[in-house]
């Protein structure tokens, strides 16, 4: 049976290096990467407790798993597309979406998704499980058929990878040689589903021997080996050398989203191991270890993170009702005369509904 | 000289511009003009490029304008939509096609989930100019799954166009307008017409209104409303009703979704009797929605309740027992006669 046998490492939970890093990781790219992993769990963390306040719609949250995206977003050029999930919270922020952008996705706003930065092409999360693969191997079409140096990164759960869209895409991304990575995060829960249930597989990363397409697995909290992956794989499809599925390895340590419980189907002795595999902590001891990193940096770094977070949430409060004739404008390009009645009718609504005439 | 070539000098006087077509000929040189036009067209679908499509829709295009822009796709619908969303969002305007309706079911997450919403989800920053075309209907003797009228599923989404032609000078200028388009189109071939009357269509890339029904006869006793395939029959009705001295208006929907009311109710306005003619299943059906409109806002100028002559709620039966389900000229005139005839 053919089956991926090695997991990319340079880290190890205890901040080993476990081989030596690649030159593209420098000590400078080193603390990029633990500043942004520390933004993204500290705003995590606000997220949910804003959800918890009532001052957030239902949220997913990206706790333990935050190195696997930010991987992402550090190794993709600029004019790379990412089609995402609903964890890709780390890429978006590297990719110049901004806090305030992400409250407001989760908050019920669609203006969320008007991105700025180099996400400009990069599509909104998909919720619909796996249908973003099947952007994503239209999106690398397009490239392929303009004949543009560009590649498109696409990312889902392991769940996600028993649905048709996961095959049908990686089949075709086969077929067609399209320059497209897929990222499975390989949370080992969709829900209350452990990744046992999902396939009888070894490693998800083997469904890519279906579609005549390289697998590989990689250490999803060890972000130095997703960054180094990523990159790879982006080389290799910007040479127009074909498509590549990585499994990055990590554990769901939140809810699968702050409506579910996951206590209702999972031990506190699993979730308690699992924390002293997660991301952050063997990247700091591995930054102390190495004098890259001090005590007084650590201070400082969280009370940045804290005032970007505070200017975020100001940010986000002072932002105005959207016009309900907005659900409307960007129905079509051009309201065809049918709904205009109902353009306006929202419109009155709206206005009496705040209390005007 | 490409196949394409071909099949035109087999079967058109070629004047100027002006090509004798077929409905399906003409949905192939609409496809020809708008790849020649415009780069950002591309077609995809299965067996689409070097078959040229089961029904030869897509003739020749491949030998034109090659691989790159003329895409076999492995055998997978979902996919297939899939990747003219991805496409679009990128700015290609891609023409996927659905081999039959009846295989359309697995686009349906892609069409509602994603096309129909890209651009008011981003609000604006993406959009979503896709045509997904798909041969629909019965009446040609077709195997299991490969009869159906299926469009109501579309016309009930919102950020959706769905337009069916039912004519080959309306096949072409609509499928021009569809893929220019900056918004996701489903776009319906009646089939059992594809290869009936063929009709002198002037290649000039032209589009005809979307959004709009088409009059194809003025009349002031009745109106007879219907789109795709069963016009030949409402046709046919209104030339017998001409023998009898009634003077029935015959009305092509041809976008059923978003629906030109306006146009139905000054219709009914003149004849006061109406009767709405689809292949398709009864209920909540295009038909449904039409009816309940006209009384919602032209119930004043109804001098008799609108009738329907549907399909039955039932499965397309094989194809031994398809005339039973196909509404006939017939059951269109004694439909008429009951509207008529109320008082």
């Amino acid at each position: 049976m053919t089956t991926v046998k090695t997991c990319t490492q340079f880290i190890d939970a205890n901040g080993k290096l476990t081989q030596p890093l690649p030159d593209s990781i420098t000590a400078e790219r080193l603390l990029e990467f633990y500043k942004t992993l520390v933004l993204v769990r500290q705003f995590d963390k606000k997220t949910v407790s804003l959800q918890r306040t009532g001052q957030l719609g239902t949220c997913a949250s990206c706790l333990g798993q935050e190195a696997i995206s930010a991987g992402i977003g550090f190794a993709m050029r600029k004019d790379d597309v990412l089609a995402p999930y609903y964890r890709d919270q780390a890429a978006h922020i590297i990719r110049g979406v901004s806090l305030t952008s992400i409250l407001q996705y989760w908050g019920g706003d669609e203006r969320a998704n008007l991105f700025n930065g180099e996400a400009q092409q990069d599509l909104p999360n998909s919720i619909p499980i796996a249908t973003q693969i099947t952007h994503a191997a239209g999106i690398a079409s397009a490239f392929k058929i303009r004949s543009e140096k560009r590649a498109v990164v696409t990312t889902c759960g392991e769940g996600a990878t028993s649905r048709g869209d996961f095959y049908e895409s990686l089949n075709l991304a086969g077929v067609w040689q399209l320059p497209m990575v897929v990222v499975i995060n390989n949370n080992q829960w969709a829900i209350s589903t452990p990744s046992t249930l999902q396939s009888h597989a070894n490693h998800f990363a083997d469904k890519a021997a279906a579609a005549g397409i390289e697998g590989l697995r990689v250490d999803g909290n060890d972000i130095c080996a997703v960054y180094d992956v990523v990159e790879k794989s982006l080389q290799k499809a910007h040479a127009g050398k074909g498509a590549t599925l990585i499994e990055a390895m990590s554990y769901r340590l939140c809810d699968h989203t702050t409506a579910d419980d996951a206590t209702r189907y999972r031990s506190a002795d699993e979730v308690n191991q699992a924390w002293k595999n997660e991301p952050i902590k063997r990247l700091q001891t591995y930054l102390f270890n190495n004098t890259l990193w001090s005590p007084e940096q650590e201070q400082q770094l969280l009370s940045d993170c804290q005032q970007k977070i505070d200017d975020t949430l100001a940010q986000y409060n002072a932002i105005e009702a959207a016009p309900a004739s907005d659900f409307f404008d960007y129905l079509y390009d051009t309201l065809p005369d049918a709904y205009q009645w109902q353009r306006e009718h929202i419109q009155t609504k709206s206005r009496q509904m705040m209390g005007g005439a | 000289m490409t196949a394409h070539q071909n099949a035109l000098h087999q079967n058109a006087e070629i004047a100027n511009n002006t090509h004798k077509v077929t409905l399906v000929e003409a949905v192939n040189l609409a496809l020809h003009r708008m790849m020649k036009e415009d780069p950002d067209v591309v077609v995809l679908g299965e067996d689409i490029a070097t078959n040229g499509g089961v029904f030869r829709a897509t003739l020749g295009l491949k030998e034109q304008f090659g691989c790159k822009r003329v895409m076999d796709t492995p055998l997978a619908e979902t996919l297939i939509a899939g990747v003219a969303v991805g496409m679009a969002s990128q700015g290609l305007k891609p023409v996927a096609e659905i081999q039959f309706m009846g295989f359309i079911y697995a686009t349906l997450e892609h069409m509602i989930d994603h096309a129909a919403r890209m651009r008011n989800r981003t609000r604006g920053r993406l959009t979503c100019p896709m045509v997904l075309r798909a041969p629909f209907g019965g009446g040609i003797h077709a195997p299991e799954h490969h009869s159906e009228s299926t469009e109501a599923l579309f016309a009930h989404i919102p950020g959706l166009r769905v337009v069916i032609p039912s004519s080959p000078a309306r096949a072409y200028g609509l499928l021009i307008s569809a893929i220019q388009d900056p918004d996701p189109v489903v776009f319906l071939e009646p089939k059992r017409i594809y290869r009936m009357n063929p009709q002198n269509v002037i290649d000039d890339g032209e589009g005809l209104p979307l959004d709009t029904c088409f009059t194809l006869r003025e009349g002031s006793d009745i109106t007879l409303i219907s789109w795709g395939a069963m016009i030949k029959e409402t046709l046919e009705a209104a030339d017998t009703l001409q023998q009898q001295n009634i003077s029935a208006e015959v009305i092509d929907v041809a976008t059923i979704s978003p629906l030109d009311i306006n146009t139905l109710l000054l219709s009914i306005e003149k004849t006061g009797r109406c009767v709405i003619v689809q292949e398709a299943a009864r209920s909540c059906s295009v038909s449904s929605d039409i009816s309940a409109q006209l009384s919602e806002q032209g119930l004043l100028y109804l001098q008799a309740p609108v009738q329907r002559v549907t399909g039955y709620d039932i499965p397309m039966p094989y194809f031994k027992n398809e005339h039973l389900y196909m509404p006939t000229t017939q059951d269109i005139l004694s439909a008429a006669k009951k509207a008529l005839e109320f008082v």
